[in-house]
């Protein structure tokens, strides 16, 4: 197995590790390669790049909006693996989390999937819909090209929190709360003992995502997890943009403006 | 038993399996351990049995088609009677049984997803009988098309809930409702509406609706002394078709499903899943369904609300594949056609869905000789569809 960016950043970085979400097209692709640096240089440690789908079953509004707007603009798996490689050229250091649902990889078949991903230059895969039971061969298959498979444990996962923890890959994404990705306002006070069981368990980084927004979520996790998970708040940002994002002349007040929001969310 | 699926893994062949997000694995996999239960506990079947029989009216009869058979000129046809299950329709066999289960397992709350509005309004009834709360979820445009089971609904006590995303028909309305149980697994049982979804589901569903094949075996072993020669059904997901045919997987029986072919086999517009469409994962299980190559779903589109879903059971997905039963489609034109027949041959105004169904019958009835024996699984009655017939008449008469 290939030393892997993913790792390297867990260990090198200073924690929490930042880690953002950003749907692929979007509402472009020129606006998803900036928005990628962007957020680099935001502070970013690791980047999840997201595939819009037709059925997002794990997502709520903003993110299915996000979804549909990307999808309209004709992005699809194969051309957002392909943003990847320009986004290095770009300067992007950071790794790179392919992030989509499992039925796209079924299309485009797995070994292609995988190749792809490794030959753009990124570092890993996430798959929401496919749980451990489901992801052994897949796993497998991108452990042996040097990609790692990410893997979620939730609330309700109870028992299945150790096998999971046990042959996790990269970083360990804890889902903060039943309930699919979208902003909230607070989190139940159980995501602290919920977290620390499963770093009991782990030994790669575990980051908490699904509905964190507010500088006050980041706050209050920093001490007891490795990493914060950021999509909806991103993209509702996106989304509040979206039109200056689409134009080359007005996208780079957008940027600024959605960094600022990244910033206010992260330093301490 | 050779047929003896899904697997250990919930594979039907290489159909079928777990693709859900991670929160719902732990509540599948309690559903799986209750369901095993349940279905190894006579006091659990002889309650789901018992309720079929007082509250529902099972036995459903089968009728012998006379008329329509003469007038076809071929094999003895028989109608399995769906149509006089309380509610309408076959979909109160399956909700009963996973009501019951769900009461077993002490869930009090209950959401299920409804495209006509039949599984809906089963799943309704079957809450306000037991005292459980029930909130279904059905797309916005269905809603508007299916305005009176939006109000049956409402009149049993279930508070129904637009689904406005997508294209707002039934694929959204099952999106909604898993996105609704994710969020409230702790205490909401998911009531699905027919043989998809992930493992267990297929086979639960399977196994609460097969009681219209073991029926249908022994009414006609009583009457005819025989086993059918061939048996068609219309299939959706597939919950009516799968209940028929289970029992009679190991028979010589042909067996033949009817997809909706809308508009036609070589037009977009159809919801063909088997005949059309290619291998992929659609809410939680691995089976056909109708989608770009971009693994982008489609939506697909049939006159009739209840077979308008871009997926299939992954069990009929392995009975595809193995050839065991044989799968056609069945235009619009063709079921409209298949329901005015029996209509005016036998006094009984089949659901659109089942139209289908009943046009693939008497295709294979006319090449059968009038010794032989053809059942139809009539899934439901028409009165729903009433105006959507009328609307589709009138247009075609203007064509
Ligand atoms: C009368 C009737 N038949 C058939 C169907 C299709 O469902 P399935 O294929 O699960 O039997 C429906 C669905 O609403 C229905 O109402």
């Amino acid at each position: 197995m290939s030393k892997n960016r993913v790792l390297e950043a867990a260990s090198s970085a200073t924690y929490p590790l930042f880690i953002p979400f950003i749907m692929a097209g979007d509402p472009n692709e020129e606006a998803t390669i900036e928005l990628a640096l962007s957020l680099e240089d935001a502070g970013a440690h690791i980047l999840e790049l997201g595939i819009p789908y037709s059925d997002p079953l794990a997502d709520g509004p903003v993110l299915q909006e996000s979804a549909k707007r990307a999808l309209l603009g004709g992005m699809n798996l194969k051309k957002a693996i392909d943003l990847v490689p320009v986004m290095r050229q770009r300067g992007l250091t950071i790794p790179v989390i392919i992030f989509t649902y499992y039925n796209p990889v079924l299309q485009m078949e797995e070994e292609t999937f995988l190749h792809a991903t490794k030959e753009a230059g990124a570092d890993g895969i996430l798959i929401p819909d496919l749980p451990y039971e489901e992801s052994r061969n897949i796993s497998a298959a991108a452990k042996e090209r040097g990609l790692a498979n990410i893997s979620l444990v939730a609330p309700t996962s109870a028992t299945r929190v150790e096998t999971i923890a046990k042959e996790a890959e990269g970083f360990l994404y804890c889902v903060s709360s039943v309930g699919v990705t979208g902003t909230r306002d607070t989190f139940s006070p159980e995501v602290y003992s919920f977290v620390n069981q499963v770093k009991q368990h782990s030994h790669v980084p575990v980051a908490v995502g699904f509905g964190i927004s507010r500088r006050e979520h980041v706050e209050s996790l920093k001490d007891v997890s490795d990493g914060v998970i950021v999509g909806s708040a991103i993209m509702k940002q996106v989304q509040a943009h979206v039109d200056d994002l689409a134009n080359s002349s007005t996208r780079q007040n957008a940027l600024d403006q959605i960094k600022g929001f990244v910033s206010s969310l992260i330093s301490s | 038993m050779s047929n003896f699926y899904p697997d250990e893994n919930g594979r039907f062949g290489s159909f079928g399996g777990k693709f859900v997000p991670e929160t719902l694995m732990y509540a599948i996999d309690e559903l799986e351990l209750s369901l095993e239960d349940a279905l190894a506990d006579d006091s659990f079947i002889n309650e789901y049995k018992h309720t079929l029989m007082e509250y529902a009216g099972r036995p459903t009869p089968l009728t012998y088609a006379s008329r329509l058979s003469e007038q076809l000129g071929g094999a003895k046809i028989y109608l399995k009677r769906e149509d006089l299950l309380h509610t309408g329709a076959h979909k109160l066999n399956n909700a009963v049984g996973q009501a019951l289960l769900a009461q077993r397992m002490g869930k009090k709350k209950i959401v299920a997803e409804t495209g006509a509005g039949q599984h809906g309004v089963a799943t309704a009834t079957v809450c306000a009988r037991l005292g459980l709360e029930c909130k279904v979820f059905m797309g916005e445009e269905d809603m508007r098309r299916q305005e009176l089971n939006v109000f049956r609904m409402e009149l049993l006590g279930a508070e129904v809930i637009p689904a406005t995303s997508g294209s707002r028909t039934l694929k959204d309305a099952t999106n909604e409702a898993i996105r609704y149980w994710v969020a409230n697994v702790e205490d909401t049982f998911y009531l699905i509406g027919s043989v998809v979804g992930p493992h267990p589901y297929p086979r639960m569903v399977r196994d609460f609706q097969r009681i219209i094949g073991d029926e249908t075996k022994e009414q006609l072993r009583e009457i005819e002394s025989s086993l059918p020669d061939v048996i068609t059904a219309c299939v959706g997901g597939g919950s009516n078709a799968i209940g028929m045919f289970y029992p009679f997987l190991e028979d010589d029986v042909k067996l033949f499903g009817a997809e909706a072919a809308g508009k036609g086999l070589s037009t977009e517009k159809h919801a063909a899943t088997i005949t059309k469409g290619t291998k992929g994962v659609i809410h939680g299980s691995l089976t056909y369904l109708i989608q770009d190559e971009h693994g982008q779903i489609i939506e697909p589109y049939s006159i009739s609300a209840g077979l308008d879903y871009p997926g299939i059971g992954p069990e009929h997905a392995h009975l595809a594949e193995s050839g065991r039963v044989s799968y056609e489609g069945v235009t619009d034109a063709e079921a409209l056609e298949a329901l005015t027949l029996l209509s005016k041959a036998e006094g009984i105004l089949p659901a659109i869905e089942s139209a289908h169904a009943l046009h693939l019958a008497f295709e294979k009835a006319k090449q059968m000789t009038s010794d032989e024996i053809l059942v139809v699984c009539l899934s439901g009655r028409g009165d729903k569809d009433v105006n959507s017939i009328k609307a589709a008449m009138e247009k075609e008469s203007h064509e």
